[in-house]
């Protein structure tokens, strides 16, 4: 191995990284707030990287479909709610969110042809279908179940998952889609070529970090899922709504899911089931930060791509093995290192 | 799945009536999980199976058994004792297939196979009596692409896999025939199929300098170790397995995947074939009712194995019924002497000649080699 494989290997591994990265972030933001370890994160990577392939292969994306079902059940629920409890005045934002949004959307798929848009537009249209699945699902799996135990979480999280990958099949089909690069550009760097779309991964991953970073310190809402995660009950009591939590950090996770699907489309094939592996990775990165902590969980998916581009070098067969045993000795260390507080129960 | 439930509600009401003459077809596929885009088009070509055999009714019931072992193995119990099925058809990988053997030999249920090992019918084991498969053996295959990489000067190969029983079978095949070609494997590389990316793998093939890399992977995610050695600059020749020959493959490849080479069944390119070839008026009928059906340009060679399965069992029904009733442990017997004894029977993908040792039959017509020019795959002569 010379200096130039090293580069090329760490370039490869850092872009691979920041998706991890992005997805440990999402993982650990779904924890702290509503305890739901999200299985499916992995799902709108998939859902985003593949709704896009859609517009441009010309193609009615299905997650169009899921939005409107998923819009209409939700509302169906609502607005029982509401009418039993009285609250009329909620009726029309119901309305609104979960019949006439998707509505809307539909419109712009069927009416103007998303094929023809200009990239950023497909990517604005596609994102705009896929992130509020993550409101509705919170509403419909988890809400509901909001004070049940982590273990009770996850199992639905792991139904909801199953659901997802099985209605992924369905819609996209079991071949892979790659959409075009952000730009043809690349930079020689004396020894090796960075080509434009690892930049721009990169790019966008940081800035994504920088403004999540700037969201959680200075808005209100940033600082009501902090809040939340550090207490449920205490930021009950001074107000905030846990339910608006649990949404508002689904639709964060959603955001970031389909975003870094878009991101890495142009690099790699997505499948419909794809999204689960890429998750899982994240999500080594997510135990590394203990699933509290959102630096060292970034850090923690860095070292999993990283990880992941020198074994794949080293021993090909055994890369997922090398991977996946990370989390052996970090939870030793953690185990080691850390006082256990028992939360549940 | 609901249509499988309607089916399997209708063939016990059929069943409730005392239709009993009627031919029960078990089917157990791989329509879900990672062999999806093979089982698919399996599933898609029962469909189009004819609904009579010999004057006799003929009922299929069709099973998914989501890529996985535990299940095909369930479905094939399941389809033997509740709907008491004549012959099954299944399953469509390699782990799967080899697993419903014991099961089917114990029930003494003919089944064909639509998965490639030669494992699945090896002679060697008394239990595969019972079992037959369409798909060209491995090994077909692999000395097609030796042959053919010995005959175009190629001296060292590199190989890269999936990760699975699909990409150490074929390591093994092409092993074994590479010395007799005097190829000389230089790399040895697995990938996953869903990976990100395989640019440790691809930096390792470029510095053993191979003459050709050998991709062994099914569908598009084989694509992903050509674009990523086209886009690092490697310039010898790429060589696919038969995996790859749907039309998603030369999609999601584009330009990188121009000018490979790969084995395939003579279906793929059954326009291209000589009109003395007997083989091209069988596929061409297949290819147009299944484009009638599902849309133009969606046929893939995958489902060719479940016509071709179609085809021997309207070869073997007559004879069988003439001996016994449908439904009876007589008429399984003579089902699978009568599969066994299935002589020149022209199908999608060959010409199949079973006997005792023999239980696929195929021959030197089953496989041509292909060459992928301007997206299209073309005949290589």
């Amino acid at each position: 191995m010379d200096l130039q494989i090293a580069l090329l290997l760490g370039q490869d591994g850092i872009t691979n990284g920041a998706i991890y990265a992005l997805l440990s972030l999402a993982l650990v933001l779904v924890f702290t707030v509503t305890r739901v370890i999200f299985i499916p994160q992995g799902e709108f990577v998939a859902f985003g990287a593949l709704t896009l392939a859609s517009f441009q292969a010309g193609k009615t994306p299905g997650t169009l479909w899921l939005l409107i079902g998923a819009g209409v059940a939700v509302a169906l629920v609502d607005i029982t709610l509401a009418l039993r409890s009285g609250v009329f005045r909620r009726i029309p934002g119901i309305v609104g969110w979960n019949l006439a949004y998707p509505a809307l959307a539909s419109a712009i798929v069927f009416l103007l042809k998303p094929s023809e848009f200009p990239l950023l537009a497909q990517i604005v249209l596609a994102l705009a279908l896929v992130v509020p699945l993550g409101p509705m699902l919170y509403r419909l799996a988890f809400q509901p179940l909001a004070e049940a135990s982590v273990l009770v979480l996850l199992i639905v999280a792991v139904a909801v998952h199953l659901a997802l990958v099985g209605l992924g099949l369905l819609f996209f089909g079991a071949e892979g889609s790659r959409t075009p690069a952000f730009s043809d550009a690349s930079f020689d760097l004396g020894l090796v070529n960075v080509n434009g779309q690892t930049l721009w991964v990169v790019g966008a991953s940081l800035l994504l970090i920088v403004v999540l970073g700037v969201f959680f310190e200075r808005t209100i809402y940033g600082k009501a899922l902090r809040a939340t995660a550090m207490n449920r009950t205490g930021a009950r009591l001074m107000g905030i709504s846990t339910v608006m939590a649990g949404k508002l950090s689904f639709l964060l996770a959603a955001l970031i899911g389909a975003f870094s699907g878009i991101l890495i489309a142009p690099i790699t094939t997505i499948y419909y089931d794809t999204g689960f592996l890429i998750g899982l990775k994240g999500f080594v990165g997510a135990i590394v930060g203990g699933l509290a902590s959102y630096p060292i969980a970034a850090a923690g998916a860095i070292l999993v791509g990283l990880l992941e581009a020198f074994s794949s070098f080293w021993a090909s067969a055994f890369k997922e093995v090398i991977v996946f045993t990370l989390i052996i000795p970090v939870l030793v260390w953690r185990s080691l290192t850390t006082r256990h507080v028992e939360e549940d129960e | 799945m609901k249509l499988n439930k309607l089916v399997v509600a209708a063939a016990a009401a059929f069943g409730a009536l005392g239709v009993q003459a009627d031919i029960t077809v078990g089917v157990t596929l791989s329509a879900t999980g990672p062999a999806a885009s093979l089982g698919i088009p399996e599933k898609n070509t029962i469909a189009l199976l004819p609904s009579t055999m010999g004057g006799e009714k003929v009922n299929y019931i069709v099973l998914d058994d989501a890529s996985d072992t535990t299940t095909a193995v369930k479905n094939v119990r399941k389809l033997i004792s509740e709907n008491k099925v004549d012959v099954i058809i299944g399953s469509t990988i390699t782990p799967n297939s080899l697993a419903m053997i014991d099961v089917v030999a114990e029930a003494e249920t003919p089944t064909i196979s639509m998965a490639a090992s030669a494992r699945i019918v090896d002679p060697a084991n008394p239990k595969t009596k019972w079992v037959f498969k369409t798909p060209q053996h491995d090994q077909h295959m692999a000395t097609a692409i030796a042959a053919h990489m010995a005959g175009g000067g190629v001296k060292t190969v590199a190989f890269i896999g999936f990760n699975d029983a699909y990409g150490e079978g074929w390591y093994q095949e092409f092993t074994k025939y590479a010395d007799t070609y005097k190829l000389k494997v230089v790399a040895n590389e697995r990938y996953g199929r869903a990976d990100t990316s395989v640019t440790g793998q691809v930096l390792k093939i470029m510095a053993a300098k191979p003459d050709a890399v050998l991709i062994a992977g099914s569908g598009t995610p084989a694509a992903m170790p050509q674009v990523t050695l086209r886009e690092r600059g490697y310039e010898g020749r790429f060589y696919q397995t038969h995996g790859v020959a749907n039309n998603d493959f030369l999609r999601v490849g584009g330009k990188n995947v121009e000018g490979t080479y790969l084995p395939a069944g003579p279906m793929l390119v059954a326009a291209q074939l000589p009109d003395s070839n007997p083989i091209k008026k069988p596929s061409l009928v297949y290819i147009s009712k299944y484009e009638a059906a599902y849309g133009k340009g969606s046929v893939a060679t995958f489902g060719g194995h479940a016509w071709d399965a179609g085809l021997l069992l309207q070869n073997a029904v007559p004879a069988a019924l003439k001996k016994a009733q449908p439904g009876t442990r007589e008429f399984r017997a003579a089902l699978r002497d009568s599969l066994e004894a299935t002589k020149d029977l022209v199908g999608v993908h060959g010409v199949f000649n079973m006997s005792p040792a023999d239980h696929l039959g195929f021959d030197q017509r089953a496989r041509v080699m292909v060459r992928i020019d301007k997206g299209a795959w073309k005949l290589d002569k």
